[in-house]
């Protein structure tokens, strides 16, 4: 369907022609002549010293251009980070290598298969140490994962998170205990593993750069989230101004947070591009995606509820101890924090929070789809649930009676953080009724009668996304370790070329989201041009406007809303032009069709083409107008947006096998005003398969000497299609007003509102058994075992 | 960390005998049909051939024929033909089952029903099925081609009874019996994936009596496995549900049982003894 009546309608995804028959344009598929390939010698220990790196067979061998380690780029500084709180990645190990895969050396040569030839006759000692892998040990502290180093970076409380910004919070901790204390009150405690996860972009990381020496100039591509601090990153580290480091992203196969980093392998690149004068490529390898790519969550804590017996809910408490790997990379221990901001979720409920945030021999964690919000998600509704069933009420009923009311917000919730907007009992009662939540129940109690299995699980969320407001740069999230401005606003260009087409330009790129159709709607929309004459360039820094990147469902909310913002101020400068060409005034025009028409006389119009036609002959236009047909908008959010949404799932489990099949899948998502309905189904759909993967797939194992058994993709088992029913999708529709579109962010809602439905669904399907919580993922061994247990 | 192989030399070859020749006279030359398990290994560098023998374009070895007596399945055979091929459904659906659940869509789609046998991986699933089906594998060498009892082929982890210089040209199925049936459970749950554990089982019934049957075992051990508990317990009953009950909880008689990431030593007996049972239950019915 073709259409320009485009905000809120279904459009086709522009880029998908191009995507799905091979021909769109990722950085391995942009070659330059002469480049060399690099290949990385990795330790095989997660907590060793190195005694001493031998390099001579390596380096003379045929074919091979360097072999580099620490001491050739030490003066080069570490990995910058955004959060520059624990210790910062050195580009190649220093001395110690703190994880398995930890990059020790780096050999430059004619092409990869001849690097890793290569790299395998690097002769590395190492003398082993004790390796801190177990959270709980990390947290003893009795054997550090950096030498003379704690393990505990920090720990966030609920009341306290940011000085200044939290000094008028009260800690409801003695309200909580005093609850407790109560003889009419109910505490109900579960320890819950929300385990580590390789994030698995189809697209591993590459990077190739290109040092010209000529014009003292990098030009580097990399499938990265934040070309632009890419590009500051390594004008600051290499002495370069800004404009003289390009970076490009282009096509983006998947990023999930993994690309929202800038890694050792990308500065390394550019150093021996400027040492060989040779354009150097990386390209990861899946095996090494799995140990040299940042992962995610990996918490263990115990949640604690209070309420009455009637379903009142007095208190919340979480403490966990977070697993943030060697070193810490861009947000690193801010992940815990973003958990903590949505720590209440859609309740009105005192909450307190202690995250320990622990240093392992493991790889790095850090921002992974939903990024601690899934985490706090996840541990609020499962201890719900388990609060539900032991007051014996049902748990949408329990939810109900603890949500904020719609006529509270916006809500300060008491973790000190002001949600937009929200209405969560009509978000819910939305979903049981349209998914039969009476009859679902019904149909698992006759399942029951007949011996099987059955269960319904319910799960709610509320995410903080759309990342402004731009003051949160003056909380700790500075990229100015990136050589970039401090802030988290949005960027676009909107320009009418002369034959009446647009061009968009975003500071930021997809990552596989849509980006461009989203883009071309909201301007389409705006301008009345239609959507096929609408291209959208973005994820080069030469060509754009600053941008931040594309992480925490923020994009359209930030990026898309000055876009917006860009193409509002050049219709109102069209609007003169036409107004000039017809002789009318500029508020009698209107725009439709592709073109201009005066109010009223809809033969009196001109076209789009007429009017940048004019616009670049500026003799043609009114007097004193400057020429042109463009404007650049920057949109700075005053505030986050709050999503939030209920997802429902019935499931069976196979008692011989503890098999758990998802029979089915139902959710009410709220992401505000929406774009293209199409899109925001495929962003629901992938995030509730990532969050299934969490609930019943994925599971980055190590064994007690920091070894991933994982590593591979036959190991680490991923959702596919044919492993998940078809999802049911529907919406509830409140705007909010930090941004002027009404729009929220969608990217990883999904995510966050899966795990714990299906993993509720479960327990309630074993309850029958008196199983009260089986820890994720929940694959058939785990919970054939559970059914073991309680049969004693 | 690698997914890049070491150098090796590749020879596209035009008949068995030519793959033949060039595997005596290559040390280190490793015969190849499908790829599917041959290059992940090699990208890995778990093997490194120092020639790849590609008898991808051998003509004549690709179809499945009925030979009266029995099936013939040819090298080339990929595993969705057998998975879908008419004959084996109806002479050898254990085989034909075990062929739809093996790998991916695009693994079915290029790699091979032999590639998969010669290639012995412990939670295969084809494996199982040639075994209850009492196979009979036919390997080329210099001196002629050998005929291998199923029963003798899986010698251990990735370990079959070929010589280093023969190529597996075809499987033979012996058609008869009452049914046969293959199942298991995934490593990604339901029947995706690897064998967690599964079973085959192929079974001949007169007169409400089973006179025969042949069960064997995947993923649960070093390699795939007769319960040969199971075909004594069942032999002579009726086959009803407890009869079937009974020789299931024989499945792991004389087996040695592994754990891995997916299965303790426990689980994975018990899921032996389920897939036995569920196995039987559909050969007999």
């Amino acid at each position: 369907m073709s259409t320009t009546s485009v905000l809120g309608g279904i459009v086709r995804r522009r880029e998908d022609p191009a995507l799905v028959r091979g021909k769109g344009r990722y950085v391995d598929d942009v070659k330059f002549p002469g480049e060399l390939a690099v290949a990385f010698v990795r330790s095989p220990f997660a907590h060793a010293r190195i005694t001493s790196i031998d390099t001579s067979a390596a380096a003379a061998m045929d074919g091979v251009h360097a072999v580099y380690t620490i001491d050739d780029v030490r003066h080069l500084g570490p990995v910058p980070a955004q959060v520059p709180i624990g210790t910062l990645r050195p580009l190649l190990a220093d001395g110690t290598v703190h994880h398995v895969g930890e990059a020790v050396a780096m050999v430059v040569a004619d092409d990869r298969y001849v690097a890793q030839d290569a790299a395998e006759l690097v002769v590395v000692d190492y003398d082993p140490l004790p390796a801190v892998v177990d959270l709980e040990e990390a947290l003893r502290d009795e054997v550090q994962a950096h030498e003379g180093k704690s393990n505990v970076l920090l720990t966030w409380h609920g009341q306290d998170w940011w000085p200044g910004v939290t000094d008028e919070l009260v800690d409801p901790k003695p309200q909580i205990e005093e609850a407790k204390a109560r003889e009419d009150t109910v505490v109900v405690s579960l320890r819950m593993t929300n385990q580590r996860l390789l994030p698995t972009m189809i697209e591993p990381r590459v990077t190739v750069a290109n040092w010209n020496g000529g014009y003292g100039a990098f030009e580097i591509w990399s499938a990265t989230q934040i070309p632009h601090a890419l590009a500051g990153a390594i004008g600051k580290i290499f002495g370069l101004p800004s404009n003289k480091v390009r970076v490009v992203a282009p096509e983006v196969g998947g990023g999930f947070g993994a690309k929202l980093n800038i890694y050792p392998e990308d500065i390394l690149c550019a150093f021996a591009s400027q040492q060989l004068e040779r354009p150097v490529r990386f390209v990861e390898t899946r095996r090494e995606a799995a140990v040299a790519t940042i992962q995610g969550r990996g918490w263990v804590g115990t949640a604690t509820l209070v309420g009455t017996r009637d379903g009142k809910i007095l208190g919340y408490e979480l403490e966990a101890i977070c697993d943030m790997g060697a070193y810490s990379h861009n947000f690193t221990v801010a992940i815990p924090a973003l958990g903590l901001f949505v720590a209440p979720g859609q309740y009105d409920i005192p909450t307190h929070y202690e995250l320990h945030c622990v240093v392992t021999n493991l790889p790095t964690t850090d921002a992974y789809r939903g990024a601690g919000r899934p985490e706090a998600a996840y541990y609020l509704e499962r201890i719900i649930d388990h609060y539900a069933r032991t007051i014996g009420m049902d748990p949408a009923e329990v939810r109900k009676r603890n949500f904020w009311p719609p006529d509270a917000f916006p809500v300060t919730t008491s973790v000190g953080l002001t949600m937009d907007s929200g209405d969560y009992a009509r978000n819910l009662d939305a979903l049981l009724e349209w998914a039969d939540y009476e009859g679902m129940k019904r149909r698992r109690d006759e399942a029951r009668a007949e011996g099987r299995l059955v269960g319904v699980g319910l799960g709610t969320y509320v995410e903080v996304c759309g990342f402004g407001p731009s003051a949160l740069a003056g909380l700790g999230f500075s990229w100015s370790e990136y050589g970039m401005p401090s802030a988290f606003n949005g960027s676009g260009v909107v320009r009418v070329n002369p034959d009446g087409t647009c061009t968009v330009i975003i500071g930021t790129g997809p990552s596989g989201q849509g980006h461009e159709t989203t883009w071309s709607q909201i301007v389409a929309e705006e301008l009345g041009i239609e959507l096929d004459a609408i291209e959208v360039l973005h994820g080069d820094t030469a060509e754009s406007p600053f941008g931040v990147g594309t992480f925490g469902s923020r994009s359209l909310a930030v990026d898309g809303t000055a876009a917006f913002e860009a193409a509002s101020r050049v219709r109102a400068k069209a609007a003169k032009i036409a107004a000039h060409l017809l002789e009318a005034a500029p508020e009698d025009i209107r725009f439709a069709d592709g073109g201009a028409h005066v109010a009223g006389s809809p033969d009196k119009a001109v076209t789009w083409g007429e009017i940048a036609t004019s616009a670049y002959q500026p003799h043609t236009l009114p007097e004193g107008m400057e020429g042109g047909l463009e404007a650049t908008a920057v949109f700075s959010p005053p505030n986050a947006t709050w999503p939030f949404g209920a997802h429902l799932a019935m499931v069976e489990v196979d008692p011989d096998t503890g098999n758990v099949e998802i029979l089915e899948y139902w959710a009410m998502d709220d992401c505000g005003n929406v774009v293209n309905p199409m899109i925001v189904a495929g962003q629901i759909h992938g995030g509730i398969a990532q969050g299934i993967g969490q609930a019943m797939f994925e599971h980055a194992v190590y064994d007690e000497d920091g070894n991933l058994l994982s590593a591979a993709l036959m190991d680490y088992p991923m959702p596919t299609a044919g492993d998940l029913p078809s999802f049911k999708l529907n919406r509830t529709t409140t705007p909010t007003d930090v941004n002027p579109l009404g729009v929220k962010g969608i990217g990883e809602a999904g995510t966050i509102g899966s795990a714990q439905t299906i993993v509720n669904a479960v327990v309630d399907a074993l309850a029958p058994l008196g199983i009260e919580h089986v820890d994720m993922p929940l694959r058939p061994r785990a919970v054939w075992e559970a059914i073991q247990k309680a049969r004693g | 960390m690698t997914m890049y192989p070491r150098k090796f030399d590749y020879v596209a070859v035009g008949s068995v005998a030519e793959a033949v020749e060039a595997l005596r006279a290559t040390e280190g030359a490793k015969v190849m049909a499908g790829g599917m398990s041959l290059l992940p290994l090699m990208k890995m560098r778990l093997l490194s051939p120092t020639t790849v023998v590609d008898i991808g374009r051998v003509p004549g070895l690709d179809s499945i024929e009925d030979r009266g007596d029995h099936l013939a399945i040819g090298a080339l055979v990929r595993h969705a033909d057998t998975a879908a091929n008419e004959l084996v459904r109806t002479h050898a659906p254990a085989l034909a089952t075990a062929a739809s659940l093996t790998g991916d869509v695009q693994v079915r789609n290029r790699g091979t029903t032999c590639g998969s046998l010669a290639h012995a991986d412990l939670a295969a699933d084809q494996t199982a099925a040639v075994l209850a089906l009492g196979a009979t594998l036919v390997a080329q060498g210099p001196s002629g081609t050998r005929e291998i009892p199923a029963d003798e082929f899986f010698v251990d982890t990735l370990t079959s009874a070929l010589e280093p210089d023969e190529v597996l040209v075809e499987v033979r199925i012996p058609k008869g019996g009452t049914g046969s049936a293959y199942d298991k459970l995934g490593r990604r749950g339901g029947r995706s994936d690897y064998a967690v554990a599964g079973a085959a089982a192929w079974v001949e019934r007169s007169n409400g009596t089973v006179t025969a049957a042949r069960v064997a075992l995947t993923g649960v051990g070093t390699k795939p496995t007769r319960a040969r508990g199971v075909e004594e317990a069942i032999v002579g009953t009726d086959g009803s549900a407890s009869a079937i009950e009974a020789a299931a909880r024989r499945a792991v008689e004389g087996v040695t049982v592994l754990e891995d990431l997916y299965g303790s030593e426990e689980y994975k007996a018990h899921l032996a003894e389920v897939y036995v049972a569920r196995a039987l239950a559909a050969a007999l019915g």
